[in-house]
Parts: structure tokens; sequence; C-alpha cells
């Protein structure tokens, strides 16, 4: 018989490290002391399950969760979907994923944004979901604007969309950012930078799908999410890895 | 040609950037979009057990309060029992063990109430001392930290914990006990994270 047992361990040259100068903000908020590895407990195995009454169906269309009746946001509009899975290949289902992002001229809704592109009346900016049984999630949204930001004075932040994950363990948690192909921005940007790996950095663009796509209605990009895989416990007599 | 191994590497992380507060905690931050906020109240009403309200700081390497960080908790109730089909024991109604909080804008403070957890089992059916896992996201940080709080009035049990036994620094782990003390009434446990500097706190690979 086999049963999960403890995470692979995290791939941390995969990963950002803690400092990247030339992410300024990084500086003085990264650890300068390693990180002390723990072997998976059932303190990192487990973690919060949420359920349809957590949410609204409604959450994860952003053209309309902030709209007044009858408008919707302004923007290119698209589709954004593709599945959860772990390092195992295998789906992830009824997991939280939630997103947020700019409005199609780049600005937040949040007060710490000042960039001068207009607010949308019609747009929040974030949405939440929950895979299907196959880990199959989506969202319809308007594609983000590229603005401005303060690091070097001619930083401007490719086209993204934040998305955050929880799978079925704490130790599972992950935020990242999805961008978009084709955008001249993404090997500019010192964000994106942070992770060394040129490999790893695509793995972050999302694809257009033109099979996707709502003909004469909404584009679509596909973007997979992988989660950290977990080893089987083989034989019974063997100790669980919690 | 030799076969290939068919793994998948994990989706690279991202920093939650400035604006994490529209994404995950949009109630939290004035903006009223859902109906129903994720993470405000950890333990619920029903939950048994010790009502403690844990409040700090997380500060930067220059010794300023970090201002636009979010926080995650995680932790079982009372007895030890995770809310986690895998825990295979029950909790009561409600009790959900997650909570997620953001800093005060203007001060850097957080703070959230949830009852105090029991000794749960680490691996190898040890037992853990009392502790709530934490993660922390924030612009300038690339990838979420992980940390844990115990607590200072567990001597004894934080002298045996598997983990806490691990820190080969002795003198970091006192980095991770919050601090115990009352106020009006209320239990608060102190617990300042310190990103960078003296008496960094002690981050997990986990």
């Amino acid at each position: 018989m086999r049963k999960p047992a403890e995470f692979y361990q995290r791939d941390r040259q995969w990963h950002p490290p803690a400092l990247t100068p030339d992410y300024k903000t990084s500086v003085s908020r990264s650890p300068r002391y390693s990180l002390i590895s723990l072997q998976s407990s059932p303190s990192e195995i487990t973690g919060p399950v949420f359920g349809h009454n957590d949410i609204d169906p409604l959450d994860k269309d952003l053209i309309y969760n902030y709209a007044k009746a009858g408008e919707s946001a302004i923007g290119e509009r698209i589709i954004l979907h593709g599945r959860v899975l772990d390092e195992n290949g295998k789906g992830i289902p009824n997991t939280l994923v939630e997103a947020w992002q700019a409005n199609a001229g780049g600005r937040y809704r949040h007060k710490k944004d000042t960039y001068l592109a207009p607010i949308d009346p019609n747009f929040g900016g974030c949405g939440r979901t929950l895979t299907d049984e196959t880990g199959y999630y989506y969202f319809r949204t308007v594609k983000p604007g590229a603005y401005p930001w303060r690091n070097w004075v001619n930083n401007w932040r490719p086209a993204h969309i934040h998305l955050s994950i929880f799978g079925t363990g704490f130790a599972q948690r992950l935020i990242t950012q999805c961008y978009f192909e084709g955008d001249p921005l993404i090997a500019k940007c010192p964000i994106v930078k942070t992770i060394p790996d040129e490999k790893a950095r695509e793995q972050l663009i999302s694809r257009l799908d033109l099979n996707a796509t709502i003909p004469l209605d909404t584009i679509a990009y596909k973007f997979d999410i992988v989660l950290r895989g977990r080893r089987s416990t083989l034989f019974e007599n063997r100790l669980e890895g919690n | 040609m030799r076969q290939q191994l068919d793994y998948l590497k994990e989706t690279p992380s991202q920093t939650a950037g400035p604006y994490v507060h529209i994404g995950l905690a949009p109630g939290a931050a004035g903006f009223d979009i859902y109906s129903h906020e994720l993470g405000w109240d950890i333990a619920g009403p029903n939950a048994k057990g010790e009502r403690i309200r844990i409040e700090g700081l997380v500060i930067d390497g220059t010794g300023s309060p970090v201002k636009d960080v979010l926080l995650e908790a995680w932790q079982p109730n009372s007895e030890g029992v995770f809310a986690h089909p895998e825990d295979g024991r029950t909790v009561e109604k409600g009790f959900r063990g997650w909570g997620r909080v953001i800093t005060d804008f203007e001060t850097g403070e957080w703070v959230f109430d949830t009852v105090k957890p029991g000794p749960s089992l680490g691996r190898n059916g040890k037992m853990c001392a009392p502790h709530i896992s934490l993660w922390l996201v924030a612009r300038g940080i690339n990838i979420g930290l992980n940390t844990r709080l115990y607590f200072d009035d567990e001597d004894k049990a934080n002298a045996d914990d598997p983990v806490l036994s691990l820190i080969e620094w002795e003198r970091r782990r006192p980095t991770l006990l919050a601090k115990r003390s009352e106020k009006d009434g209320k239990i608060i446990y102190r617990f300042d994270i310190r990103l960078q500097g003296e008496d960094e706190t002690v981050f997990f690979d986990v």
C-alpha cells in the first residue's frame, strides 16, 4: 500500500534567493543566516481546508465581481486557466487559488498606488476559486497593464497576475506571479530576474491558448501551477515520514 | 538513451509585492468586495482551551517596522489536533486552525486572537512543544518565510522540543519564544519577528 508521507525537499536553487540586490527592497528584508532545514512533521503536512461555503461562484470573474449591474471592467477580456499539479504530475483537487492584479491601465485599487493611470470604477482586481476534482481552475478577467515602479527610476513591471495557492499542506504554500508570452518587459524586470534559472523564469510565462478562447468574446492564456510533491510510504512496516 | 524521470518542477516563487492586501485581505485593507473574508477567525466560538492574543512587529534590517506584511498562522487545537483529514481526529465545530492578518499600515503592529495550541505530534512519534507555524510574505521577500512561534511559559516542553533542539546556536532559540503578559484580563503573547540584524529570527526550510 502506498501512503503519502513527507514532501520532496524544496529546490532552493530553482526559487529566488532572499537577497537579490537588483530588487532593492529585498536588501533590508532578507534574512542573513541560513534557513534551518526541517523534515516534514504533521505541522507541515497538514494545512487549511477550504470549501464552497467559503467563496462565491462570482469571485472568479473579475470582469463582473466588482462591476455595477449591467456594466463590466474595461480592457482586453481574457481567461486565465490551467491546472494545479504536484511534482508527481497529479492534479490537486479542491485547493484555493487567489488572484490579484492591476487594471488594464496598470493601476491597482490600493491606497498606496498613486500611478496616474485611472481607477476603473467597475474593476476591483481580485478573485478566488477552488480547483475542481482534476485540479483545474480558471478566472475571467482583463489583461493587466504594465506600470512603472520605483526601483531604478525607469523600471516597468511586465503585465502580471499575482497568484496565491495552498495545496494540502502548509509546506506547499506558494505565492507567485503569472506573466504573458511575448511581453518584452519580462526579460528586463528585476523581480522576474530574482529567479536565477532561465528555465524557471519561463515556467512563469503563460501561453496564448487559442483552443480555450470563447470566439468573438474572450481570449485565453494557459498557466499550470506546480506545488511540491510527496513521497510515498511503500511498505506498512516502514516508519511513516511523520 | 537512459530513461527520463518525469517529475515536474515546483512553480518558482515571486514576491507578494506591495498590493498583497487587495488579493488576500481586501476587507482588512478597507476594500469591500467579498461577502466572506477568509482567515480572520482561527479558533471559532466553540474552541476549548485558553483564549490568547498574539501581537508583534516585523522588523527589517534597519530596525524599522515593516508595514506591508501579510502573515498566516497554522496551528492545532488545545488538544494538539489539526483540522485536517490526515490528522484522523476531530476538532470543535468551527475550529479551523488557520488565520491571516496584515500589519497596520501606520505602525506595523499585527495581532490575532486564537486559543493556545496543545502539544502536537512531531516526527517518529515524538511530541512537539505547543507552537504555531507562521508564514510571512511582503514586498522585498522573494519567497515566503516560515517560522514557528513557541511560548515562553513552556520551559519543560520547549527544552524537549525536537525542532528547537535542532537549532545548533542555543542563543538563537529565544527568537522563537513569544513572551506572555496579562493586560485587562487578557492573555497577550508578544512575538516580534526580526528579518535581519541582531537577534534575527530563526527561519525554517520546511
